[in-house]
């Protein structure tokens, strides 16, 4: 219940925060708190140095541009569920966030501090793959962008290093005709995902699938990608028979995690019958 | 005007409560006071071999660090005892702070006493205690077979105790007889009580009058008053006040007499200055005592029209790693005459062994006892229908205790005094359209998709334990009676004393209801006093549904002495004889005439002025009573759970739960029914979500609210309730229990409905919880998937 | 140590705080404003639940530096003029509470909730309040009393209603 010492800084701007990033070797950033000050709490962390970089506004808020996104690492999931702007072109994000926790803690968690931990039953990990989104990040020799494919390395793992800082997230504004829908199986008492599906469905003029994508969060380490999947669904009328089968001729998920509440076998179980339903779902908002 | 009893007024608790004002434990602050911080054993079994406190010690703002044999050498008893001794128990002592071998995780072994909470949490960081561990057992079962891991010298093969109730030979002739034996082998989940407020202890010891004050999260603190004077610290009793300010539920864990609240008041007596301690909630979730937690094999032998003929039950219950307060009490005399459930049944034989392992200690959680045995007599009754080909309605109505019947003697020690159980269940029918339910269930299971369940759980509890001599002769060493005074003040409004405590029952109100309607005045002047050991006759506290059924009648019977004494000063001053004097709402009169009478206030005035009192009369108008019921109460009923079960991935979504319970006459039904809401979350969280769950080395894998799932807002109903009357013949208000009749009825209800959703895929019987998972699989297993 | 200004139910307090103070500490040991309890330590339970600048937050999540400048109500600041808050009042008529612990921070959340949405449905009563556990009720009155608060502010702010 009570954190363990350590030295506290806020920055007031991005600069100011990269700097004492440089000056503090193990010096972990503070943003909305919803990851790390519960495990601070436990003492399972105990960083040295806090840099608070909560009060940075230019990190905050949702800007459309070009038909992408991009979205301040500071956005808080309860700005996610509410902004207009995210619930016309990228509303699966606005979906997902909005089932985040509770109404509390969405007004303080950050899509920044939820990507950067990266825990696996975190929402919004296979959301943002789902997206094909692109992580912006800076340190101290400037600005880079990665792929979300590649951002999430292993359990609470990403590319991101320790004196750099997640900036935003930029996401592709979906386009008419695609529909897309987070499913998720929430465990009992935390709240996270057993399992989370995030489907997409983009039809073509003749109905049928021109593009879709599906991930999952809480099956694996990091966030899944169901390539076979979406990959058998192109060009296919996407009848229920046709969804069902895809997923169940292709999904195939070799190294799940597994615990107490659900094993790894049974997730992939959840991931099978979830995919079918958010798939299904997608393909019917992306109908209407 | 409408009678105050019976009547649902607001809870005068509750002003403070909503504003923020009310006061628990952990909000109050003495000047000088140190924060104590309490190191625990990561380890499930382990010998000490040293404890290095120095570093600790050193650290800035560290006013000492204290161990076991700190306690030793002051010459301070330092034990909590067991209150419940049963033939040939071992009783292993269970020292306040382990020095030679902790026995689960989070054992106590040493406390850090220092300016601030923040400050301590680091010097406990500090503190190196080098472990050599030793093997692990956690099951109440394997406990006993040979090779396993020895706690106690005390206890050979870590059996506590072998227990036995109701006629052997009797049931076991009834089963070779019998047209159909039913078998189940349950495990009645391990649960914890998660009380919101986790517990705490402020202790100020004064040297210079040798006084102990401590407040504390206590559900009875006269209990703990005793057991701190008598067992664990060596003070006198009259030296020691406990008191419980607000106490933020309890739900059983807050009865106990604990370590860490002894180690707070030992070390204010050591720094002559108050000491707080307030657990975390993991520290809450490792040490509060923890429930249930029995293995047990249940058969049931009936005849070919369905009637039981026998039932025979062996269960391994779970101690933990030290005996609890009550703990040998609950899989024994909560449990085993409990069996007999709403039917009548020749023969029942029970056996319980008692077994220590390496987990928290087990006793009491809400129900505690009943809900085990509950569930297994109503798991059998659906097992029975199935096998028989009846309907779970039907197979329970051919073997309802008639009402005719009543008092009631079962095979199983208790004596049923009142009970009609048909009304409840037709009821219960009725409200959830049964019939239809039925026809609704078969239409689905022809159209795939979810599978619609019903579970029916007709469920008798008894509560209220009693009467003293009773309980004393199988071993409690406790009495079971209540104290109540009622004060009546010059100008006639009333103080009224309970040794009962309430932590969010409502005593204020419905104690204050029970005298204002006795005594024919307003509420408003009723004022209720309870949790105080300096302030209320010695009591034995709020549990066990006891308060309104042995409390609550010590304040009528106190209030009926107000008004006896009342009546020989009314007639000496009406100049009429005492038999002449009638009292109605809140008037002495002659009957016939009551246009001249003499108010209570009137009398309340005349007895404090003394004036012109009857001959040998004393001065003053108050009563105190020591109520010790004649018997339990047996509050009864029946609940309904409807929900639907996902084939394709084992979810359970509640649709509707329908209580219809009997819970004798109700003093505030709003107060009742929230007891009834809070019983039934509480129940169907154990058959869906909760359970505590140890790894092979004794780790908690669930003790954190990130694991352990007590149920959130959306996870639940709104609850449908209805109630039949059946008073209590035996209190003088006609009450009966009610806290724990949710816990008690709704697991098996809710297990029954999943099964029931669950009956094309041959599925007999699943353990609580109902995770998913477990229903996916058993699906899956049946091979009709 | 570091220095804060945080204003808490209409009164700025200046003080000199360790980084490391959880928000909730700082509100009961250095304000004495005990109304915010706390019941876990891991931000599920909420009861520690209180208003940062027009916002429901878990206290117990958030430290007092990052609490600077900014405007906090607690449940000690809800009643206005000695007049319950409509869902104080409604807690009391409804039988939304029994032992008070988890009270404060359930009323706060409720309050959030009924800004955003003035009529709610009782599933969104449910699933507004899934960051605040209850043991007393099973929630059954709560959502009564959500409801009830609903209609008293409806009633009595027909502006702000649907």
């Amino acid at each position: 219940m009570y954190p363990a010492r350590f030295e506290y800084y806020r920055a007031n701007t991005l600069q100011e925060a990269i700097h004492l990033l440089q000056q503090h070797s193990g010096a972990k950033l503070l943003a909305g708190g919803h990851s790390l000050i519960p495990i601070m709490k436990l003492r399972l962390a105990q960083p040295p140095v806090l840099i608070d970089i909560g009060r940075i506004s230019e990190l905050s808020g949702v800007m459309k541009t070009d038909g992408r996104l991009r979205i301040g690492s500071l956005t808080t999931h309860a700005m996610l569920a509410a902004s207009e702007a995210v619930k016309k072109h990228c509303p699966i994000l606005a979906e997902a966030a909005g089932q985040i926790a509770d109404p509390a803690v969405r007004n303080k968690g950050t899509i920044g501090g939820n990507l950067a931990h990266a825990d696996p039953g975190s929402d919004l990990p296979a959301v943002t793959l789902a997206l094909d989104g692109v992580i912006h990040i800076t340190g101290r020799d400037g600005d880079r962008q990665v792929n979300a494919s590649d951002f999430f390395l292993d359990l609470l793992t990403t590319d991101l290093k320790p004196e750099e800082v997640l900036t935003a997230v930029e996401l592709p504004a979906l386009e008419e005709r695609t529909g897309s829908c987070y499913l998720k199986f929430e465990h009992p008492a935390s709240g996270y995902a057993v399992c989370g599906a995030a489907a997409i469905v983009a039809l073509g003029g003749d109905e049928s699938c021109e593009r879709a994508g599906l991930c999952f969060n809480g099956v694996t380490a990091t966030p899944y990608r169901a390539s076979a999947v979406t990959e058998a669904l192109a060009g296919q009328n996407l009848e229920d028979a046709t969804i069902d089968q895809a997923v169940t001729e292709h999904l195939s998920i070799d190294d799940p995690m597994g615990d107490t509440y659900a094993s790894g076998p049974y997730r992939v179980e959840l991931a099978k019958v979830y995919s079918k339903r958010a798939l299904k779902t997608a393909r019917d908002r992306a109908r209407s | 005007m409408a009678r105050v009893f019976g009547s649902s007024i607001k809870r005068r608790e509750d002003p403070s409560l909503i504003t923020g004002a009310g006061q628990y434990t952990d909000d109050l602050k003495l000047p000088n006071m140190a924060y104590a911080a309490i190191v625990r054993s990561p380890h499930a079994h382990a010998r000490i071999r040293s404890i290095d406190t120095s570093k600790a010690t050193a650290l800035d703002g560290v006013t000492a660090v204290f161990t076991g044999e700190d306690i030793k050498k002051s010459g301070t008893p330092g034990v909590v005892p067991v209150g419940w001794l049963l033939p040939d128990m071992k009783i292993p002592p269970h020292p306040v702070l382990a020095s030679e071998t902790v026995r689960y995780v989070g054992d106590a072994v040493a406390v850090v006493l220092a300016e601030d909470r923040y400050r301590a949490q680091d010097a406990v960081d500090l503190v190196e205690v080098d472990y050599d561990p030793l093997a692990v057992v956690t099951n109440p079962a394997k406990t006993v077979e040979e090779g396993a891991p020895q706690l106690h010298a005390e206890a050979a093969n870590n059996i506590a105790f072998d227990w036995e109730l109701g006629d052997k030979t009797k049931t076991d002739e009834a089963f070779p007889k019998a047209a159909h034996v039913l078998k189940v082998n349950i495990r009645n989940n391990r649960l914890i009580p998660q009380a919101i407020e986790p517990r705490a202890a402020l202790a100020s010891y004064d040297d210079s009058k040798g006084q102990l004050t401590v407040w504390m999260t206590s559900q009875n603190p006269h209990i703990h008053r005793l057991l701190m004077s008598l067992a664990s610290l060596g003070l006198p009793e009259h030296k020691i006040r406990v008191i419980a300010p607000e106490v933020g539920g309890g739900f059983g864990s807050k009865i106990h007499h604990y370590p860490d609240e002894v180690i707070a008041c030992w070390c204010s007596m050591q720094l002559h200055r108050p000491v707080k301690w307030t657990a975390t909630r993991t520290e809450a979730n490792l040490t509060d005592t923890h429930g249930r937690d029995h293995v047990t094999e249940a058969e049931m032998a009936l005849d070919e029209n369905g009637r039981i003929l026998g039932l025979r039950v062996k269960t391994y219950a779970n101690m933990g790693a030290y005996l609890s307060t009550f703990g040998p009490l609950v899989p024994t005399y909560l449990h085993g005459t409990l069996l007999s459930g709403e039917y009548d049944i020749p023969a029942i034989y029970c056996n319980v062994i008692g077994t220590f392992t390496n987990t928290t200690p087990v006793d009491t959680v809400r129900g505690a006892g009943r809900p085990e045995a509950t569930f297994i007599i109503e798991r059998l009754m659906d097992l029975a229908a199935e096998e028989l080909g009846l309907d779970p309605v039907e197979i329970r109505r051919r073997n309802f205790i008639s009402p005719d019947a009543f008092p009631y003697q079962t095979q199983v020690a208790l004596q049923y005094d009142s009970g009609n159980y048909g009304p409840a269940l037709d009821r219960a029918l009725e409200m959830v359209n049964y019939k239809n339910l039925r026809a609704e269930q078969e239409r689905r299971r022809g159209e795939g998709g979810k599978l619609l369940g019903v579970g029916l759980s007709t469920y008798i509890e008894a509560c209220g334990l009693a009467p003293s001599a009773v309980v004393g002769s199988l071993g409690a060493q406790a009495g079971q009676w209540e104290s109540g005074e009622v004060r009546v003040h010059p100008t006639g409004t009333v103080t009224v004393y309970t040794g009962s405590s309430a932590h969010g029952q409502g005593h204020h109100t419905t104690f204050a209801q029970i005298v204002a309607d006795r005594l024919g005045i307003d509420a408003d002047n009723v004022e209720v006093i309870h949790g105080d050991t300096d302030q209320v006759p010695f009591g034995w506290g709020t549990y066990g549904s006891r308060s309104a059924a042995v409390g609550g009648s010590a304040i009528a019977v106190s209030a009926d002495k107000v008004i006896e004494k009342g009546r020989q000063i009314a007639a000496h001053l009406l100049e009429a004889s005492e038999e002449d004097v009638v009292f109605e709402e809140g008037k002495f009169f002659v009957r016939g005439a009551p246009d001249k009478s003499q108010t209570l206030n009137d009398i309340a005035l005349q007895a404090h002025l003394a004036h012109n009192l009857p001959p040998g009369v004393e001065p003053g108008l108050s009563a105190t009573s020591f109520y010790d019921p004649a018997n339990f109460t047996f509050p009864f009923g029946t609940h309904i759970a409807v929900l639907e079960v996902d084939p394709e991935t084992g979810e359970v979504k509640l649709l509707r739960y329908v209580a219809v319970d009997d819970v004798g006459n109700v003093i505030n039904p709003m107060i009742v029914d929230g007891q009834i809401h809070g019983g039934i979350a509480h129940g169907i969280a154990q058959a869906l979500w909760e359970e505590a769950i140890y790894d092979g080395n004794g780790q908690l894998l669930t003790g954190e609210l990130l694991d352990y799932a007590v149920p959130k807002p959306h996870m639940l109903v709104s609850f449908e309730l209805d109630r039949t009357v059946t008073p209590c013949p035996h209190n003088p208000l006609g009450v009966k229990g009610v806290g724990e009749t949710g816990t008690i009825a709704s697991p098996a209800a809710v297990v029954n409905a999943v099964v029931d959703a669950l009956k094309s895929y041959g599925i007999k019987h699943l353990d609580m919880p109902l995770t998913p998972e477990k229903i996916w699989r058993a699906i899956h297993q049946s091979g009709r998937s | 140590m570091t220095h804060i200004s945080v204003e808490v139910n209409g009164k700025t307090y200046e003080r000199d705080v360790d980084p490391r103070l959880l928000l909730v500490h700082f509100l009961r040991e250095e304000l004495e404003l005990t109304g915010t309890n706390i019941g876990c330590e891991t931000s599920l339970c909420g009861a520690c639940t209180i208003h940062m600048d027009g916002k429901t937050v878990k206290s117990c999540t958030q430290l007092a530096v990052q609490a600077d400048g900014s405007s906090i109500t607690t449940i000690e600041g809800l009643s206005t003029d000695g007049k319950l808050h409509p869902l104080q009042e409604a807690f009391w008529e409804k039988h939304g509470l029994q032992c008070g612990y988890c009270t404060p921070g359930m009323i706060m959340a409720a309050c959030g909730l009924l800004e955003d949405n003035p009529d709610p449905s009782e599933q969104q009563i449910r699933h507004g309040l899934k960051g605040n556990l209850c043991r007393c009720t099973g929630y059954h009155n709560i959502v009564k009393a959500v409801q009830y608060a609903a209609e008293l502010m409806r009633a009595g702010n027909p502006e702000g209603g649907k």
